[in-house]
């Protein structure tokens, strides 16, 4: 039998160990995982890579990861915190302690897409002479220069959506979807927090994200996923 | 001279030139505003690079719902006919050349078309490239909505961009709040100035050769 809840934030992120590779979905709040990070940032592991469109949502739940200097690595779009001042992950991508891969946010998503459909490269117009394509391979198509970008896999991606029925299948709401499907067929364990866990299968036509993508499904009140 | 526009005025006068039906990515900071001034009578469905086509206004703030947002994580609303995508597929549509116009801030626009809008050099905030680059190239027009000059005076139409690049020969069309401009495979060709502006004075802000329309019209935005 095909059961893929688990029970509570620990039993979500057993196995995630220092030096994880870990995707965290999430534009704006739509889809970020909550209590997920929250979990992360009370876990011990260290020396973690985070694969996130933003790195200011992480910090803002789950301070102790940069605090503690946890976070040692970083690919992502924006690197930028709201407002005044300076946060401790922009300070320590400023200082060289935690090393930030950026990248234009199609090709963060195509190459993550990339590695879960076991596609390990592809060449993408995006970023051709700009300094974020410096130093690596060109090739023209069409008369036109491309660079190439290779596929991102991760160890674990945590996603939220709305609801997932046992075997894994995840139907979102509003925009959470964002990056949630590309991460979540490129991530090893890829564990979704959902509002409710439905008792019966999802409607096949109504699923985001199929079962197959996914290994852990925990139930999190609306209440601890804000 | 009249006064320069303001930041309203230069998006009343960006959305101007959206046609019925045209599916438009508008980037944070100005051109979000062009929403607001859509013309009447024209249906314009907004791509957002979150994965959303047909973003509708900006949530009352008792319906807003915290898992709807648009890429400048505003909480909105979806407009009739809207669908809702991935990330992926959202910029599928932008790198394919679904989407028609995107509308872009700007620090800096050469005579090229170069586009230099994502990295200030800032010391005290991180960096932040989003979904500019994959728009620069891959929307079918690429329009730059910005002050014409920065607070300090410096001309932000130039003849090579000295700020990081977001896009070789990418824009189209520039709205500032003193003039209309194209680039054209010659340099920059004025098509509107703001009343009692004349070609000296809009040179002496500008730094790249500029062309005059014959027929450089008068950009007169109602107050807003």
């Amino acid at each position: 039998m095909i059961d893929k809840r688990v029970s509570g934030v620990a039993a979500a992120l057993a196995g995630l160990e220092t030096g994880a590779r870990v995707m965290v979905n999430g534009f704006g709040g739509a889809g970020l995982p909550i209590a997920l990070v929250k979990g992360l940032g009370a876990g011990g592991a260290g020396g973690l890579t985070i694969i996130a469109n933003t790195l200011r949502m992480i910090e803002s739940h789950a301070p102790e990861l940069f605090t503690e200097r946890r976070v040692t690595g970083a690919i992502a779009s924006a690197a930028r915190s709201r407002g005044e001042g300076t946060a401790i992950f922009e300070q320590q991508i400023f200082d060289g302690a935690l090393a930030c891969e950026l990248v234009p946010q199609g090709s963060f998503v195509e190459r993550i897409r990339a590695g879960g459909a076991g596609i390990p490269a592809f060449y993408t117009p995006t970023g051709v002479g700009t300094e974020l394509a410096e130093g690596r391979e060109l090739r023209e198509f069409d008369g036109r220069p491309c660079v190439l970008e290779t596929a991102i896999r991760a160890d674990f991606a945590l996603l939220r959506a709305d609801r997932a029925d046992r075997w894994g299948n995840v139907a979102c709401a509003g925009s959470q979807l964002n990056f949630a499907h590309a991460m979540a067929s490129a991530a090893t364990v890829t564990v979704v927090e959902v509002h409710e866990i439905s008792a019966e299968a999802l409607p096949p036509h109504g699923i985001d994200i199929p079962g197959i993508f996914v290994q852990r499904i925990v139930e999190i009140p609306r209440e601890d996923s804000a | 001279m009249t006064d320069r526009l303001s930041r309203r005025q230069i998006a009343w006068r960006a959305a101007r030139d959206l046609a019925d039906g045209a599916y438009v990515n508008l980037g944070l900071g100005m051109p979000v505003l062009v929403s607001d001034h859509a013309p009447v009578g024209r249906e314009i469905m907004f791509h957002s690079e979150n994965g959303i086509v047909g973003v509708g206004p900006v949530a009352d703030a008792g319906a807003a719902d915290p898992d709807l947002t648009d890429a400048g994580s505003r909480l909105v609303t979806l407009a009739p006919g809207a669908a809702l995508v991935d990330s992926a597929e959202a910029f599928a549509m932008i790198r394919g050349g679904h989407v028609d116009v995107t509308l872009l801030g700007g620090f800096q626009v050469s005579a090229a078309g170069d586009l230099a809008n994502w990295d200030s050099r800032s010391r005290v905030k991180g960096r932040l490239v989003g979904g500019a680059m994959d728009l620069a190239v891959g929307a079918k027009s690429v329009r730059v909505l910005m002050a014409h000059t920065t607070r300090e005076g410096d001309a932000r139409l130039v003849e090579r961009c000295d700020l990081p690049l977001t896009a070789l020969s990418a824009v189209d069309r520039v709205y500032t709040d003193l003039a209309v401009v194209d680039v054209t495979a010659s340099g920059f060709l004025v098509r509107e100035m703001i009343a009692g502006l004349d070609a000296a004075a809009l040179r002496a802000v500008t730094a790249a050769p500029l062309e005059f329309a014959d027929d450089v019209a008068i950009l007169a935005p109602p107050v807003l």
